[in-house]
């Protein structure tokens, strides 16, 4: 039986990390919008690692923010401890991490979701899609519900006929215990989408009073914390310390013995994993020279005895689990209270989506997070936002809202996951981004708040705070470029600092050229230091007097690529005609129906040849034209 | 790709030869040339045979005069040089035939192709990668057979090779900066220590000079060395220029499409192009210097690869000597002390300090091993000993030399990084602009702005 529950402009399905930002989205930009999740316990489930952020991923975040997106607001008010990572690196790589209290997120993302105007939350399985021609238009959920919509959005995450595996054990099961969307995937094939299954898998909690912390090294936060939001300026937080330890020879043994009976080894689990987030079993089978492994203890809250093993995640029998826990240090005694285990989902191939997240085939589906073969929570949550941008954009009959590689880490998740597709879950990291310099997180907000804020996503005063920022930044820089100090001022200071010292006079820019010194450092020699600079703003300063060179050089190559990006292809070009493509180019190239050659250039099986086949074929039909113009124009 | 006429152009080099070539390539080749073409077989359009050569004769078709007795071989697009349908004519040598084929094809709607045309198609339908075409192109405008034999080499790969396996080796240095730029200092990694990079990355540098040295040699090869001869009147440069000249007459050749400077002779000294500048000037008044006037003699120098300054053994070493001598004195100069048939004069410390001895050369062009040893003296000069002319990874063309520029300068400025130790995702991006240029030379990296290249190089009309 069906019933007519409701009429919406956007419906999102799923309220994990994409589905949360999907959401808030679209009710931001206006619309009517109605969030569906499994379980309402379950909204923003944190339910692997408790912790937002990491290399790569932590420019996620500050991306979203940026766009006026909720998790790194979230996880502002939420974390438990919180680190700047890879500092000894250049600051396009600094990442930031945050360990979250996976309750408090939780719940402060319900609860900003609940507050949120235009948007109903509710608890149901959807399990049906609603659609007319080639056109989404509604969901059906298992009670019946017949909710109407002008786009969707499908956010299922690893719900879709999940099944959770340890050692010969398997049964079908969502994460941490919930219930599996078993219906959807049907609808989904007989709708011709070609779905595939991805694995993850998650390490045991263990509980806190029987770990022996004196045999581990403590791990502190950062002293002085960086918020993920643009938002907050400085932090006030009681951070917990995490653990870090080390597996022992016995825990090899204990692997090597039972590997037989890893779900992954056994042969129960056919499907992908994460290559960069490795089972344990994985990293003793891959790396049989190491002896021992290190592994993290994270608290999953303050208010909980639960602990993640974070490194361990594994696939193992549950009576194994115990004995190989046992084996590592500190843990001899440990009690389990959650066991590991490796979860399989359905998900989709993403070359089957276009830049705006909507499937070339059927309009007005919309797609994000693991449903799209991507992996983790932040990849998840920027997917979302493009994703409910783009379903608002659609309803609108607007252009979509595309980031493109040289603007953000989220163009270059997008477009890896639509251009090049993947055969294994995708996770973002620092090395897929080609002009990281230009691309750090220091300046997301210089790069995209502004958007948002055309958009209709950033509040009126996050875009005031960007702007004051960036002036506060180009006045300082002025400002430390014609303050010229005399030899006998800056030199004691250059001498103190080991660097050369100078004959004529050295402005304070020229002087934090050098690699030995620090803003911080001219404190002392500055005659008219600026009182309460933000330290967002002494960190761009710095960056950007610093680095200038080398960001310049990378600017050049950002210019090269948008050239390519900019030639487009004609969406009714016959690959098939131009003889000098191969024939798989022909085929992919028709597949994948590319909107610049510069996408072309990044679908694999289109050689560089192909492309410069493309390149002289468009520059041949725009000069036939041009011809053909001037001819007309002639007679 | 686009609907392309049907061109012809005679394949063979010109002058006399056993046997001449016509080819025909575009969608009508078969039809077009048909009406020539009388089998001796009974054959038809329709059931001739790809890649079998047919007798016949070839007949003009409005006169139906005979033109001469021919093979024919008709191949069948994409299995062809340009992948189009191509026809091939095989005549007897000698200009004659081939013009007379050539003019006949003509009345039937086929057009004369421009200069690289076959391998424009051939690039464009994707039968060659840029440094092919290139090296066609390259092969089109060869001068002598020492450039030819590189284009040829570079069209086997030689050089495409050798790019390749050092963007190998960059990438895997990319590979280990990215493994320790990706990972937090949280994760128990090994990376490559600042001294392996460096270590390294002299390697490659040294690998990529030789390949820019190599460049010097490639572009003597392509355009010529661009020679002055220079001294008194009656020294005897009429007779070295003409001597030069007879002896290289049967290898001037005519390079289509290049306009002659009416005053340059082109020369072939042991497959080294040489161009003879301002020999106008010779003939004319014996002196350069005198007829040019000091300052446009210095911009004659300036210009030129190599002077050969000629000295007359049985007078003494003259005050213009010693000007002119000063003038080159930055250059690279063969000093040629001719007459020595006659009684000496000329002592060798009347020369200024700096030439040296080997670049001095005494020699009478009344006598024919004179120019055996100028030739000798000359193509070591000009190689300054090496023989790198047989190399086979030699690079002929400016694109590819200014390509593996940008990347040794790009390492170096990575090396500058390293020393500093300065963070590696800052260093990396001179790196990739390294491997960015090499991958341009084989057309790995495509940049929008070679659709311009391309069309000013291949000559790809509306």
């Amino acid at each position: 039986m069906r019933y007519e529950a409701g009429t919406y402009d956007i419906i999102v399905v799923g309220a994990g990390h994409a589905g949360c930002e999907a959401g808030l989205a679209a009710a931001r930009m206006g619309k009517k919008t109605l969030l569906l999740t499994i379980s309402l316990d379950s909204v923003a489930l944190l339910a692997c690692n408790p912790s937002i952020g990491g290399t790569g991923k932590g420019h996620l975040v500050r991306e979203v923010d940026a766009l006026g997106g909720q998790m790194g607001l979230i996880i502002d008010e939420t974390f438990i401890q919180s680190k700047m990572l890879n500092t000894a690196k250049g600051p396009a790589v600094h990442s930031l991490r945050a360990q979250a209290d996976k309750w408090d997120y939780q719940q402060a993302m319900k609860q900003v979701l609940e507050n949120q105007e235009n948007l109903d939350l509710k608890q149901a399985e959807v399990v049906d899609l609603v659609t007319d021609d080639q056109k989404v238009t509604g969901v059906v959920t298992r009670t019946g519900g017949l909710y109407r919509s002008k786009a969707v959005v499908l956010a299922t995450g690893v719900y879709l006929k999940s099944k959770v595996f340890m050692g010969e054990v398997n049964y079908e099961s969502g994460p941490s215990g919930l219930f599996p969307a078993q219906f959807l995937s049907e609808k989904l094939a007989n709708m011709n989408i070609i779905l595939r299954r991805f694995k993850t898998g998650t390490p045991a909690r263990v509980d806190a009073r029987t770990v022996d912390f004196s045999k581990m090294e403590r791990q502190d936060g950062d002293e002085v914390m960086t918020p993920f939001s643009f938002q907050h300026e400085t932090l006030d937080i009681e951070q917990i310390p995490c653990w870090l330890s080390r597996t022992t020879a016995a825990t090899k043994e204990i692997i090597e013995a039972n590997i037989h009976r890893s779900a992954m080894y056994s042969g129960e689990i056919k499907s992908t994993g994460v290559r960069y987030c490795p089972s344990i079993e994985d990293k003793v089978v891959k790396f049989s020279d190491k002896p021992t492994h290190q592994f993290f203890l994270e608290p999953e809250g303050k208010s909980t005895t639960e602990m993640y093993v974070q490194g361990m995640s594994t696939s193992l029998p549950e009576e194994v689990q115990l004995i190989m826990y046992r084996s590592m240090l500190g843990l001899e005694n440990v009690r389990i209270m959650r066991p590991g285990y490796a979860i399989e989902y359905d998900c989709i191939d993403p070359t089957q989506l276009q830049l705006s997240l909507e499937m070339k085939r059927w309009e007005n589906l919309f797609c994000a997070g693991q449903f799209n073969g991507s992996s983790g929570y932040e990849e998840a949550a920027a997917q979302g936002l493009m994703a409910g941008i783009n379903a608002v954009l659609k309803t609108e009959g607007k252009e979509p809202f595309i980031l493109d590689r040289s603007e953000a880490y989220i163009g270059v998740l997008i477009d890896d996951l639509v251009t090049k597709g993947t055969n294994e879950p995708y996770r973002m990291m620092t090395s897929r981004a080609e002009y990281r310099l230009v691309l750090r997180q220091d300046n997301a907000d210089r790069r995209l708040t502004e958007k948002a804020w055309a958009l209709g996503l950033a509040s009126q005063e996050r875009y005031h705070a960007m702007k004051d920022k960036v002036e506060k930044v180009e006045t300082e820089l002025k400002r430390l470029q014609n303050t010229v100090l005399p030899p006998e001022g800056i030199n004691p200071l250059l001498e103190e600092k080991g660097t050369s010292t100078v004959k004529t006079g050295l402005s304070l820019m020229d002087a934090l050229k050098r690699p030995e010194l620090h803003y911080k450092d001219l404190q002392s020699v500055d005659p008219n230091p600026v009182e309460d600079l933000p330290p967002s703003v002494i960190t761009q300063c710095e960056v950007q007097i610093k680095y200038k060179g080398y960001i310049d050089k990378q600017m050049k190559t950002v210019e090269q690529f948008r050239k390519m990006e900019h030639r487009m292809l004609p969406r009714d070009i016959d690959y098939h005609l131009i003889s000098g493509l191969r024939i798989e180019a022909r085929q992919k190239l028709t597949q994948n129906q590319p909107i610049s050659l510069g996408q072309a250039s990044r679908i694999s099986g289109v050689s560089p040849a192909d492309i410069s086949v493309l390149l002289v074929y468009l520059e041949q039909q725009r000069r036939q034209k041009e011809g053909a113009e001037e001819k007309g124009r002639g007679e | 790709m686009i609907k392309e006429e049907t061109i012809a152009a005679i394949a063979t080099a010109p002058g006399e030869a056993g046997i001449g070539i016509v080819r025909v390539s575009g969608p009508e080749a078969l039809r077009k040339t048909w009406p020539l073409f009388k089998p001796l077989k009974e054959i038809t359009e329709e059931n001739i045979i790809p890649k079998h050569m047919y007798y016949g004769k070839v007949v003009h078709p409005v006169t139906e005069e005979l033109i001469d007795e021919v093979m024919m071989v008709y191949m069948k697009g994409p299995q062809s040089y340009t992948r189009e349908d191509v026809v091939e004519i095989q005549c007897h040598g000698g200009s004659l035939s081939v013009r007379s084929i050539m003019k006949a094809l003509l009345t039937q709607g086929v057009r004369s192709a421009e200069p690289g045309e076959f391998t424009k198609r051939a690039f464009l339908n994707g039968r060659l990668d840029l440094t092919q075409a290139e090296a066609v192109m390259d092969l089109i405008s060869a001068r002598t057979e020492a450039s030819h034999r590189t284009a040829l080499d570079q069209l086997e790969g030689h050089l495409s090779r050798k790019v390749r396996s050092m963007r190998e080796e960059m990438l895997a240095l990319l590979a280990e900066m990215e493994v320790s730029i990706d990972f937090s200092e949280e994760e128990d990694l090994e990376v490559e220590t600042y001294e392996g990079l460096a270590f390294k990355t002299g390697r490659l540098i040294e690998q990529l000079e030789k390949l820019i040295a190599s460049a010097k040699t490639g572009k003597i090869l392509r355009e010529g060395i661009k020679t002055v001869i220079v001294g008194k009147p009656n020294v005897g440069k009429s007779s070295l220029l003409n001597a030069l000249l007879r002896e290289n007459r049967a290898i001037v050749t005519d390079v289509p499409g290049t306009t002659r400077d009416a005053i340059e002779e082109q020369l072939n000294l042991r497959g080294i192009p040489m161009v003879l500048m301002d020999t106008a000037g010779i003939r004319e008044t014996e002196d350069l210097v005198e007829q040019l006037g000091v300052e446009r003699s210095r911009q004659l120098f300036q210009k030129a690869d190599l002077v050969m300054m000629m000295l007359d053994a049985s007078t003494h070493v003259s005050k213009e000597d010693v000007e002119i001598l000063e003038m080159i004195k930055d250059k690279k100069t063969l000093i040629i002390i001719n007459k020595t048939d006659l009684t000496p004069k000329l002592a060798e410390n009347e020369l200024p300090l700096w030439v040296k001895r080997d670049q001095l050369l005494r020699l009478s062009l009344l006598d024919e091993s004179g120019l055996d040893s100028l030739e000798e003296a000359l193509t070591s000069l000009i190689f300054e000993g090496e023989k790198r002319a047989v190399e086979k990874e030699m690079v002929t063309n400016l694109r590819h030399q200014q390509a593996l520029e940008t990347a040794r300068d790009s390492l170096k400025e990575g090396l500058v990084g390293i020393e500093q130790q300065l963070p590696l995702d800052f260093i990396q991006v001179d790196y990739q602009t390294a491997m960015d240029s090499l991958g341009e030379i084989i057309g790995e990296t495509v940049r929008e702005d070679l659709v311009d290249y391309i069309f000013s190089h291949f000559c790809i009309g509306k």
